[in-house]
């Protein structure tokens, strides 16, 4: 009897844990909400905690820039596993009047696929997929842009020739940042290679150190990183030599490693999205955004950066921006030493958004 | 690949699991099987980079962690030897808790780095003479304070336990806990203070990730290490002195994959990154087999109830 009491107790405690481990929906009021001509409500589903860096922490200052700027009233939640839990989850926002619907996860795709249709009158907007519907439309960056002038930095930083680049998976998004950020690198240093850690983890503070400190042990004096943590920008600060962050600026979590970064800026984007809703115009269109639109970016080289690297960073910033340079251009060399494409021609987006294979000047192997 | 370095992170990668499985091992000598080793580092975790945080001290900072670990065990306790709740529950409803407690009260924490003074404490101090050995000396004594604690403390409990009178007593508790009772010692007692002491020592394995391993707070920051802690006590057979081998076996089998890569070895990463788990259940079923359950305190599990007898 005493026995099944007790059991009864731990299951009431247990319960009680779960449920306050669960993360509720937070509702953020806009400044002006009630003024609004049309009751316009944003949700926005977050993968991770917003933290003070990374991926999710660059989503919502594009929210909070929606509501400061346009007064619209924002709904969000963090930590949303990428599970049918996200269809709840949507429910649950409609149910509180929201009209847009923004999933900033890859895994979330899906999901909002399959309630997009259950909810004709609600705009849905994936970030980072591929799937769309008469309401849902897919938008990314073109990270590989900034990535490229940050491989820049690198090269003329680096005294060692030996650049590591601790990466989550063998993904062409990765692979293309990885591709894109030696070849910045070789543009400026033909005799420096980037090597390549996978550590098969987006967010695992641990083991992208351990992978960052194995490149460091291996010779390495500049450390880039396809990762959500600062963790291996610190493990570089540990070391006394240098990092290049992602995502987000890190420049007061690493200040003694850190050069720069390539960034997201999702603001202009989330607002005009936002406006076009407003005047009800919006239309579903999928988008692969560079420098140029800005939504990405280089953040502020750091005083670490080598001199002249401002100038170079300039320089390119411009070229790209103008359609006078292109990133994969040919002649394009694949790790084996052939040819990918020729002299004066350049990789269309499609293969790009397929690159499976690394370019001359990458040390590291694909599975 | 360079060995005395890959050994030397090695050292550092296995301590966080060193001081975990030394707490588990005194908890469960008393007889008492914690699952909660996970939660434990959670708190210990938070605890101590909150403490960092505010205080900027080294000390006070792993003292508070200490003392985050204790709470815990200190509950743990409560439950599973005043109430003599299942064990095996009670351990997981801790592991929750500390996952839950650390996760919200880290995000308040969330972008802020640990103060360079603490950080300073704990950078690698060479030990005279003893730096200058070849290889054994380079390896094991050019680290941070916190590995040469864990290899002390390990010494230390492995003399408690075989050459002090508590130590008996402590086993006999874990053993026969009636016939310990019948000799006069204080069960309970014994009890509580082991399980207390050791939920802080696992609460530093904790705090060493969180103050040394990254300087910053990250969520689930522990990432199962909490669990391959528990393995490790059976691993070790309840034994101080193996825990110190089989904590830097594992420590340097988590690390091995991203060495080994860049030597271009032929073997898959994702097989390399099987390693840890592999030889996990490895163990397991070598000791199933040897019996090596013997070397477990015989009342592990099992509540103590005086008019059970």
């Amino acid at each position: 009897m005493k026995n099944l009491k007790l059991s009864i107790l731990v299951v009431l405690v247990l319960s009680l844990l779960l449920a306050a481990c669960t993360p509720a929906t937070v509702e953020d009021p806009g400044t002006n909400g009630e003024d609004a001509p049309e009751e316009v409500v944003v949700g926005f589903l977050y993968v991770a905690p917003v933290g003070n860096e990374g991926f999710t922490y660059s989503h919502n200052l594009g929210r909070l820039h929606v509501e400061q700027e346009l007064g619209v009233r924002t709904i969000y939640q963090e930590s949303v596993p990428d599970t049918a839990e996200v269809e709840n989850v949507i429910a649950n926002m409609v149910d509180q009047g929201a009209n847009m619907i923004f999933g900033t996860s890859f895994g979330f795709g899906e999901y909002m696929l399959n309630v997009a249709d259950q909810y004709p009158d609600v705009a849905f907007l994936h970030c980072s997929g591929y799937l769309d519907a008469p309401n849902m439309l897919n938008y990314f960056g073109r990270m590989y842009e900034p990535r490229f002038l940050s491989g820049l930095v690198a090269g003329m930083k680096t005294e060692t020739n030996k650049i590591g680049y601790v990466a989550a998976y063998e993904i062409p998004e990765v692979i293309r940042g990885i591709n894109a950020f030696t070849l910045g690198v070789q543009t400026v240093n033909p005799d420096a290679e980037v090597h390549v850690v996978w550590t098969h983890t987006w967010y695992d503070p641990i083991n992208e150190r351990e992978a960052a400190l194995s490149l460091i042990d291996g010779g390495a004096d500049v450390i880039a990183q396809h990762q959500d943590t600062a963790a291996p920008q610190q493990a570089a600060e540990e070391r006394g030599v240098f990092a290049i962050g992602y995502h987000s600026n890190t420049a007061d979590v690493a200040p003694g490693s850190f050069l720069t970064a390539p960034i997201w800026n999702f603001r202009p984007y989330y607002k005009e999205q936002v406006e076009l809703f407003m005047a009800g115009e919006w239309t579903p269109e999928n988008v692969w955004l560079g420098m140029n639109d800005g939504m990405v970016l280089l953040a502020p080289l750091s005083d670490l950066a080598p001199e002249g690297a401002q100038e170079l960073v300039d320089e390119y910033t411009a070229k790209i921006n103008s359609g006078e340079y292109h990133v994969f251009h040919g002649p394009l060399y694949n790790q084996a030493g052939e040819m990918v494409i020729g002299e004066g021609e350049t990789l269309t987006d499609e293969e790009m958004l397929s690159m499976n294979y690394f370019v001359q000047g990458v040390v590291g192997r694909i599975e | 690949m360079d060995s005395v370095s890959f050994l030397r992170a090695a050292l550092q990668a296995g301590t966080p699991l060193l001081f975990a499985t030394l707490g588990e091992i005194l908890t469960e000598k008393a007889g008492n099987l914690n699952l909660g080793v996970e939660g434990l580092m959670l708190l210990g975790a938070v605890g101590g980079f909150a403490a960092g945080l505010a205080t900027q001290s080294a000390l006070v900072a792993i003292i508070v962690a200490a003392l985050c670990g204790a709470v815990g065990g200190l509950l743990y306790a409560v439950l599973t030897v005043t109430l003599q709740a299942n064990q095996v529950v009670t351990g997981l409803a801790l592991t929750i808790f500390g996952t839950g407690v650390s996760g919200y009260a880290g995000r308040f924490l969330m972008g802020d780095i640990i103060p360079s003074s603490i950080r300073n404490t704990f950078r690698t101090i060479p030990i005279p003479l003893l730096s200058e050995i070849p290889f054994f000396g380079e390896i094991v004594f050019q680290q941070n304070i916190f590995v040469y604690c864990g290899i002390a403390l390990a010494i230390l409990m492995g003399l408690y336990f075989s050459k002090t009178k508590q130590g008996l007593n402590l086993r006999t508790v874990g053993e026969n806990p009636s016939a310990a009772d019948a000799s006069g010692i204080p069960v309970t007692t014994y009890k509580y203070i082991h399980i207390i002491i050791g939920s802080a020592i696992s609460a530093l394995g904790g705090a060493y990730l969180s103050l040394v391993s990254v300087p910053a707070w990250q969520e689930n920051i522990t990432a199962g290490r909490g669990w391959i802690a528990v393995a490790l006590v059976i691993f070790s057979m309840w034994s101080p002195y193996r825990a110190i081998f089989g904590a830097y076996l594992f420590g340097g089998l988590d690390i091995i994959g991203f060495r080994l890569q860049q030597t271009g070895f032929a073997l898959s990463q994702h097989l390399i990154g099987m390693f840890p788990y592999l030889i996990t259940i490895l163990v397991l079923v070598i000791s199933s087999i040897m019996k090596r359950r013997q070397y477990a305190p015989t009342s592990l599990g099992e509540p103590y109830f005086r008019e059970d007898r």
